[in-house]
């Protein structure tokens, strides 16, 4: 029952946050991460796609042996991605309130330019009390 | 902190004040407002004519509508955020500095606050046997820290403070004044506050009742209220002179 770490991808399929709250992942560089950010964007807009009956919502939860990821795709593009151990059931609940911080203290704050990377001390604020350091 | 000339906006007021004196036609009342669905060009329509217009739909103008109808009527905090949010990035982008976006804002809520000062006094003053006015500083201020901050934030301010140096300042403190609760400001501007918007409309206000005053805001961030705001208020030299005398 660990959270990881949490991802913001921006509708262009960039990185535009990232957090590590749990060591138990290995540590990546920070081009790592814009490039398995740009990946996952490529694979999430492939499985919206898949489904050979009506629309699809694209993947929502990629599990493997270590890790559980569970990806939260806002109306306007935005993917909020959740990495947990696998035995987590938190991020069903954890996602939502995270998109409300985000709401909040991101979109509405003057100075954070929409798509771009977030540096808002009051949103990292809010996640702490959200998710822990 | 520059005390410049205490009047320099006053041509604000005055621009805005001619308008009070003679309020126009109803219908061009409602196009300064610039909401969508109103006339762009109400130059020659008079009120009958723009009830005929427009499907028989009369909307009253705002100034024809009862002054109490939305005394209790609140606004989204969310949408005022936004809205806010907007003012200050339109702002930032047409000005050269901290102290000039300050001074915008506090034009901005200037421009508030003389119509705060005016529904105030028929909201309150209008329901009462003995009508009065704040002729002192102290009533003023306290006027000021419960009723404006009540029919503007929905909740009183949380200290008024005499400057311990000064005799001519004094500050009014908002723990977690609402307008700026989810503004983050960058460390490169550390020392702007948003709140410059609440400074105008004290200014506005003191100005109204006849305490010409220099209004700032500035940011006092304590452990338990991160947000904590203090509007410092300089009280021009006849606003003492007078209290002096009135002694």
């Amino acid at each position: 029952m660990v959270v990881f770490g949490l991802w913001i991808i921006n509708k262009a399929g960039g990185l535009i946050f990232q957090r590590n709250i749990n060591d138990g992942l290995a540590q990546l560089s920070q081009n790592e991460y814009l490039v398995m950010a740009g990946t996952l964007h490529g694979i999430h807009a492939i499985t919206s796609r898949l489904s050979p009956v009506g629309n699809s919502s694209g993947a929502q939860v990629i599990e493997g042996e270590s890790f559980k990821m569970t990806i939260f795709l806002t109306l306007t593009g935005t993917k909020f991605v959740l990495l947990t151990s696998p035995a987590d059931n938190s991020a069903d609940t954890l996602l939502p309130r995270i998109y409300e911080a985000y709401a909040d203290t991101v979109m509405k704050n003057p100075f954070h330019t929409p798509e771009m990377p977030i540096r808002t001390e009051g949103f990292d604020v809010r996640l702490t009390t959200l998710l822990g350091s | 902190m520059a005390y410049n000339v205490p009047n320099s906006r006053m041509s604000v007021y005055s621009a805005s004040s001619v308008s009070l004196n003679s309020p126009p036609p109803s219908s061009t009342n409602v196009s300064r407002f610039s909401l969508a669905g109103t006339p762009v060009t109400p130059v020659n329509t008079s009120t009958t004519a723009l009830s005929t217009t427009a499907n028989n739909k009369t909307r009253a103008a705002i100034y024809d509508r009862n002054l109490n109808k939305t005394r209790t009527a609140q606004v989204s905090l969310s949408a005022y955020a936004f809205l806010f949010s907007e003012i200050v990035q339109y702002t930032q982008k047409r000005v050269s500095g901290i102290g000039d976006l300050e001074r915008r804002l506090n034009t901005i809520g200037y421009r508030v606050g003389t119509r705060v000062t005016e529904l105030l006094a028929w909201r309150i003053e209008s329901s009462s046997k003995v009508p009065k006015r704040e002729i002192r500083l102290l009533p003023a201020l306290v006027y000021i820290h419960t009723q404006v901050w009540k029919a503007v934030f929905g909740k009183p301010a949380d200290a008024i403070e005499k400057s311990v140096e000064k005799d001519d300042e004094y500050m009014i403190i908002d723990n977690d004044p609402p307008i700026t609760r989810h503004i983050s400001i960058p460390r490169d501007m550390a020392q702007l506050s948003c709140s410059a918007l609440t400074a105008g409309i004290v200014e506005a206000v003191l100005d109204g009742l006849g305490f010409p005053a220099r209004v700032t805001a500035h940011s006092v961030p304590t452990d338990t209220f991160p947000q904590r705001t203090t509007i410092l208020i300089k009280l021009d030299p006849s606003v003492i002179e007078r209290e002096d005398a009135l002694k």
